[in-house]
């Protein structure tokens, strides 16, 4: 019944899915996370800039933000992230910061409805300690924050996990380009997608799981 | 007459170098509520100053404004010759000499009592690991709650949390600590044992602020006791004068409500 997988490399496939799912998750984190400090910060100009931000990129669809960056930067503006001349090197790299930036806005909303449930007296007492803005934010604000957005950011790690198949319009060889191909060649439509299907509900059944019992662990008791 | 007002103008331009706190015509709004009147208030060092008065007269506003957690309209605030700055590193540095402990105690909620201690001087005085461990413990100690070093702050009583947050603002070695009603959200039974840690830090020479309802208190620990009353201080007194001789009309109606019973 499973003969006709011989000869493609659906682990390979899978891997690369990983890894462009780890990769965009650690870069989003980052970015979403200074974003969401832009939005909270008292600087108007950083406020208007993550505001508009989240505002945009939130609202094209991936597809879009994924093709642009092949077309755009790299093919028009020779834009290669020090990929060299190895397209696939290059095309993996371009997915990786498309998902990132795409990502990070619902990062950033996520974590910002997670500094809203953090009193405001937690910042009054530490700004009456004479600790800075970043100061307060970073040690007081976001680490209580986070604790609390566990569950949203799991969320947003699987959706993040399902939109790494959008990487496959621009060729990267992850687990849905193999999918195309294997639909095209072999007449085992239902299997093919069964498979697949099942491969992402691995990835991210267990994800959902984790952070779930995660997000019970480090709740800020008050 | 004229004498009397050069000596006076000439004392204005010179603050006395004992003032440690000068707030001079300080107004500020919120909205249409001017909650703050024409404020003069001036501490001077050493000196335990006990604000009183009737819900919604303006004190912990008054208090909050010290180091500039509420921003004014007009005026001028001082805090040891130094006007308060704009929000920024200079601000930061003054509000690291004026220590505050606040009505809901507002302890670092994911960091532990020992921590919370420790983070002012790790981050802002810069003192290293081992030095701000122990003035942390030892602080602990003086409050009385060394035993709960370990714990976090929704492990503890309201009285252990509140005594935590004196300990915390005590370990940034400030010139004043104001105290914005520290008793006020405590079980009856706990408040005894942050007011007697308040009264062994007035006897030990700290200048404090202390916004608060504890007329016990302000009758055995302050030096003055200033009565606010919609946004205005009314009364300015010692503490046996004020409680036992009010001279406005305002503060005789206060007293005989809450002295009562």
């Amino acid at each position: 019944m499973f003969d006709f997988l011989e000869g493609y490399d659906l682990l390979g496939a899978f891997w690369v899915t990983v890894k462009l799912t780890v990769y965009s998750a650690l870069g989003s984190l980052l970015w979403g996370t200074l974003l969401a400090g832009m939005r909270v910060g008292p600087v108007p100009l950083m406020r208007g800039f993550g505001t508009a931000y989240v505002n945009i990129v939130r609202n094209i669809p991936l597809t879009v933000i994924i093709v642009f960056s092949s077309l755009g930067l790299f093919q028009t503006l020779q834009v290669t992230l020090g990929g060299g001349d190895d397209f696939e090197v290059i095309n993996f790299r371009l997915a990786v910061l498309s998902l990132a930036l795409y990502t990070a806005a619902f990062v950033c909303e996520a974590l910002r409805s997670g500094i809203n449930t953090v009193p405001t007296g937690q910042a009054e007492a530490a700004r009456a300690l004479g600790l800075s803005f970043t100061q307060v934010l970073r040690l007081v604000i976001l680490p209580q924050a986070f604790r609390s957005v566990v569950n949203p950011l799991a969320n947003v790690l699987i959706a993040l996990t399902k939109n790494t198949t959008v990487a496959a319009a621009i060729g990267v060889a992850e687990a849905a380009f193999l999918m195309k191909d294997m639909i095209e060649a072999e007449a085992q439509l239902i299997l093919i997608s069964a498979i697949f299907a099942f491969g992402f509900i691995c990835l991210t059944l267990p994800t959902g799981l984790l952070l779930g019992w995660v997000s019970k662990k480090v709740a800020v008791k008050r | 007459m004229s004498g009397v007002s050069v000596t006076k103008a000439a004392e204005d331009a010179v603050p006395a170098a004992n003032d440690l706190v000068v707030l001079s015509n300080v107004n500020k709004h919120f909205g249409a509520l001017h909650v703050l009147q024409d404020i003069d208030l001036t501490i001077a060092r050493g000196e335990v100053v006990v604000v009183i008065g009737p819900s919604g007269s303006g004190k912990s506003t008054l208090c909050r404004t010290i180091n500039r957690l509420e921003t004014i309209d007009s005026g001028a605030i001082s805090i040891d010759g130094k006007p308060l700055p704009q929000e920024g590193k200079e601000l930061a540095r003054l509000r690291a000499d004026v220590g505050m402990v606040f009505q809901s105690f507002n302890l670092f909620a994911h960091k532990t009592v020992l921590e919370n201690v420790m983070l002012g001087q790790l981050k802002v005085r810069k003192t290293d690991k081992q030095g701000a461990t122990e003035k942390a413990r030892s602080l602990l100690d003086r409050v009385g709650v060394a035993s709960q070093a370990d714990k976090y702050p929704s492990q503890l009583s309201g009285g252990q949390q509140q005594r935590v947050a004196i300990a915390r603002a005590l370990a940034m070695d400030p010139k004043v600590m104001l105290f914005d009603e520290p008793t006020s959200a405590l079980d009856p039974e706990m408040i005894n044992e942050v007011l007697e840690v308040m009264q062994q830090l007035a006897r030990d020479g700290m200048t404090m602020v202390v916004v608060t309802h504890e007329m016990g208190f302000a009758r055995s620990a302050a030096n003055r006791v200033v009565f606010m009353a919609d946004g205005k201080i009314v009364e300015e007194a010692a503490p046996d004068q004020f409680f036992s001789n009010p001279r406005s009309d305002r503060a005789k109606d206060f007293l005989s409500k809450i002295l009562h019973h």
